[in-house]
């Protein structure tokens, strides 16, 4: 029993030395408190966005989170990535929208059941409303239920990034609310 | 090295890489062979088909038709994990060694069930596991060999779990990964890589069983200046896909492997003009060198995602008056294909459709099929094409029964699809398909009375001897024969596990587990006694294709659920 917890001590001492390495730059890092977001992909790739850059009722962009002061947008570990949708308020139950910056919430991409990464806005299996969809795996998350898994394998609710935005840019208002990345075996 | 940084060092390995002991070591492991792997005893079952020649028939015939409605199990083991557990148990003298998803092997005692040890992988936080699954592990002397979804080849202690070696084989974070078996020959330790819908470029690679020192890895897409690289256009080689994650054959006589290749990439073959060799192929290699000395490509140009990578199984049959040597392989493009292991190389025999297909026209006399470009998916059009994009057959293998002669086939029936193609750029990592995921479509054909469909063919004929249709499900599951005139088989939506007639194809037992069964059936003995084994877990393709079917087949059981447990059975006395 002493070795064990000896060796898992080194195990996360291993861990934490090689994360020190990375915080060099800082892209790997999971979003820190004030990070803005910028996007991800497309024409405006890098760009930091403003809530008035998102469609009302989706779909969904992706973005990293870009630390304001060093200007290194942490796209170093995927699962960094994260996705923003703008949603009615009204439709958002009181946790997500205490997370919300308006309207707009934000995910983690990354499905919590293998790690594929979510990519389509769709029609949920059941209901009429658009919901994040994992192809890999079939699995759904309801944005406005704090990411809540209404269709498929997945094990748990998506992480929610919370998020502020005072007349301007999206900024992170703390870290992701839930653990990041896929479930592992027993 | 200084002593406390190296004794750390000792730490992390045996910790970071997990192995548990719990009843082990084990006592007396029999140590594998060449030759005990080229002529397994009837009780063992140490290949993904038992045998070299990839027939998934065993010898066995304790239990049988007289008998079987008293099979009852015996035991059952946890794994404690969920997702597709699609691995056979492989069987050494008394010893089960169960593959997992999530890069798992545990050993147990093959009698009891007791739990000898259990490696568990740490896979990296960021791994983007698009076929969380694993499918056996390959044997060779004391040693056994994983293959990872983290791109690795790892060799294991048979008898305590300890990591022996440790190789990368290529790069995860590129999608890079594998699911099968490792295919073991006379020391070489032989995988193939996955990752076709990542746009990687195929390979095939052996490491040297004792130090992981890699011997030889062989290109599935041929490179510039290379025999058949003209198939390709531009660079599109060096991204095309052709993938070979499944185990292959292997001939001893002729020290032959066969193994299997996958679609090009992306899907849309507008986006790859040319043959596009060596994908949807079966390729023959000398195993002491990778170096190709045949090849049959069974379509050009693939635009369906029909993958070709099970293997062909090896069949001695009396065809049209003479002994063939053939290939046989029930193709995920809907052809069962008659192929013959010539010395100057792989010929075409026969092929025709075993399910509903509109892609074929016919087959040239080469054996090329004729493609009706109604059916071909193209650039920025809808296209619907039969059977759909998961195939007539899929990876799950198909058996041989050398008493009976038949190759048995685990179908899926009336079931199409469809997906606009479109370009996109390719993007390290990311999902490569040529179409939007969730543009995919899987439609019943009006008026299906059915879907699933085990299939009994006279591979020397030509004709079916008989058919079991399941009308609310899928077949998504390996077939296995055995001596005792049984094929096993579970593969659908009601989590049931059966025993058909080989002859006949008369349902003789069935058994409702946990979950839906995707693992490859065994039989084994030990102690006298035989055991039927499998693993209960549903999964990747067996769960996307149900979830596809969701509003569209009335009655469809879609409350399937994961977790994996081993089944043990045996003939009450």
């Amino acid at each position: 029993m002493i070795l064990t917890a000896l060796a898992t001590g080194a195990c996360l001492a291993s861990s934490r030395s090689s994360v020190a390495e990375e915080d060099l730059l800082g892209s790997n890092e999971r979003p820190q408190k004030a990070d803005v977001l910028v996007f991800a992909e497309g024409d405006r790739a890098g760009e930091v966005i403003k809530p008035q850059d998102l469609k009302a009722g989706g779909p969904p962009v992706r973005a990293w989170p870009k630390d304001p002061k060093t200007s290194v947008v942490r796209k170093g570990s995927r699962l960094n990535e994260v996705l923003v949708v703008k949603l009615d308020p009204a439709e958002l139950d009181e946790e997500t929208r205490s997370r919300a910056a308006g309207g707009v919430v934000a995910y983690s991409v990354i499905c919590v059941h293998t790690g594929c990464p979510i990519t389509a806005w769709v029609k949920a299996a059941s209901g009429d409303k658009d919901v994040f969809k994992c192809v890999c795996h079939n699995s759904e998350f309801d944005p406005r239920q704090s990411g809540q898994v209404v269709f498929g394998p997945a094990p748990r609710r998506l992480p929610a990034l919370p998020l502020v935005a005072e007349d301007g840019p999206l900024t992170v208002a703390a870290a992701f609310v839930g653990k990041v990345g896929a479930q592992q075996g027993r | 090295m200084a002593l406390k940084q190296w004794l750390l060092s000792g730490l992390l390995a045996s910790t970071c890489l997990v192995s548990i002991a719990a009843a082990g070591p084990i006592e007396n492991y029999s140590p594998v062979t060449a030759e005990r792997l080229k002529n397994p005893e009837p009780g063992n079952w140490m290949h993904y088909r038992r045998t070299y020649d990839g027939q998934g028939y065993s010898p066995l015939d304790q239990i049988n038709t007289s008998n079987v409605k008293s099979l009852t199990p015996v035991w059952t083991f946890s794994t404690g994990v969920v997702e597709g557990h699609e691995a056979p148990p492989i069987i050494n003298n008394g010893v089960m060694f169960v593959a997992t998803p999530m890069g798992q092997v545990i050993a147990l005692n093959a009698k009891t069930g007791d739990e000898y040890w259990r490696y568990k992988r740490q896979l990296p936080e960021d791994l983007f596991q698009l076929h969380p699954t694993n499918r056996g592990v390959g044997l060779w002397e004391d040693k056994l060999y994983l293959a990872t979804t983290d791109d690795h080849l790892v060799a294991l202690d048979a008898k305590t779990g300890k990591v022996v070696w440790d190789t990368k084989v290529q790069d995860y974070k590129k999608g890079q990964y594998l699911t099968l078996m490792p295919l073991v020959v006379d020391g070489k330790v032989i995988v193939g890589g996955s990752g076709g819908e990542f746009g990687v470029r195929g390979y095939i690679v052996a490491y040297d069983a004792n130090t992981g020192k890699e011997l030889w890895r062989t290109f599935t897409i041929p490179g510039e200046g290379e025999p058949g690289n003209e198939t390709w256009k531009g660079d599109d080689w060096k991204t095309g896909g052709a993938p070979a994650w499944m185990t292959g054959t292997y001939d001893v006589d002729t020290r032959t492997i066969y193994w299997g290749t996958g679609n090009a990439a992306p899907w849309p073959g507008e986006t790859h003009p040319g043959d596009n060799l060596y994908s949807t192929s079966v390729l023959a290699l000398d195993p002491d060198s990778g170096k190709m000395k045949s090849y049959f490509q069974y379509h050009q140009n693939d635009s369906w995602d029909w993958d070709e990578v099970d293997a062909p199984m090896l069949i001695d049959l009396q065809r049209d008056g003479r002994s063939i040597k053939s290939l046989i392989h029930p193709g995920r493009n809907a052809i069962f294909w008659v192929l013959e292991r010539k010395p100057e190389g792989i010929k075409y025999v026969a092929g025709w459709p075993f399910v509903y297909t509109d892609v074929w026209k016919g087959i040239e006399p080469s054996g090329k099929p004729i493609v009706d470009p109604v059916h071909k998916p193209g650039i920025g059009k809808r296209v619907e094409f039969c059977p759909s994009l998961w195939g007539g057959k899929d990876w799950p293998s198909a058996a041989y029964s050398q008493k009976t002669g038949l190759v048995y086939v685990p179908a899926n029936e009336n079931f199409c699809g469809g997906f606009t193609g479109e370009k996109v750029p390719l993007v390290a990592g990311q999902l490569w398909l040529g179409t939007k995921p969730e543009d995919i479509g899987l439609t019943p054909r009006p008026g299906a009375t059915h879907f699933g469909e085990l299939q009994a063919w006279d591979p020397a004929t030509g004709k079916k001897a008989w058919s079991h249709n399941f009308p609310k499900s899928h077949l998504f599951g390996s077939v296995t024969a055995t001596a005792g005139d049984l094929i096993l088989v579970g593969g659908t939506n009601d989590r049931m596990f059966r025993a058909f007639h080989a002859k006949t194809g008369e349902l003789l037992w069935e058994q409702k587990t946990n979950s839906g069964i995707m693992g490859m059936p065994i039989a084994y003995e030990v102690d006298g006694t035989q055991y039927i084994a499998v693993q209960s877990g549903w999964g990747v393709d067996a769960q996307r294709i149900q979830d596809a079917l969701v509003g569209k087949v009335p009655g469809l059981e879609n409350n399937v659920p994961q977790g994996g447990v081993v089944w043990v059975f045996a003939v009450k006395k």
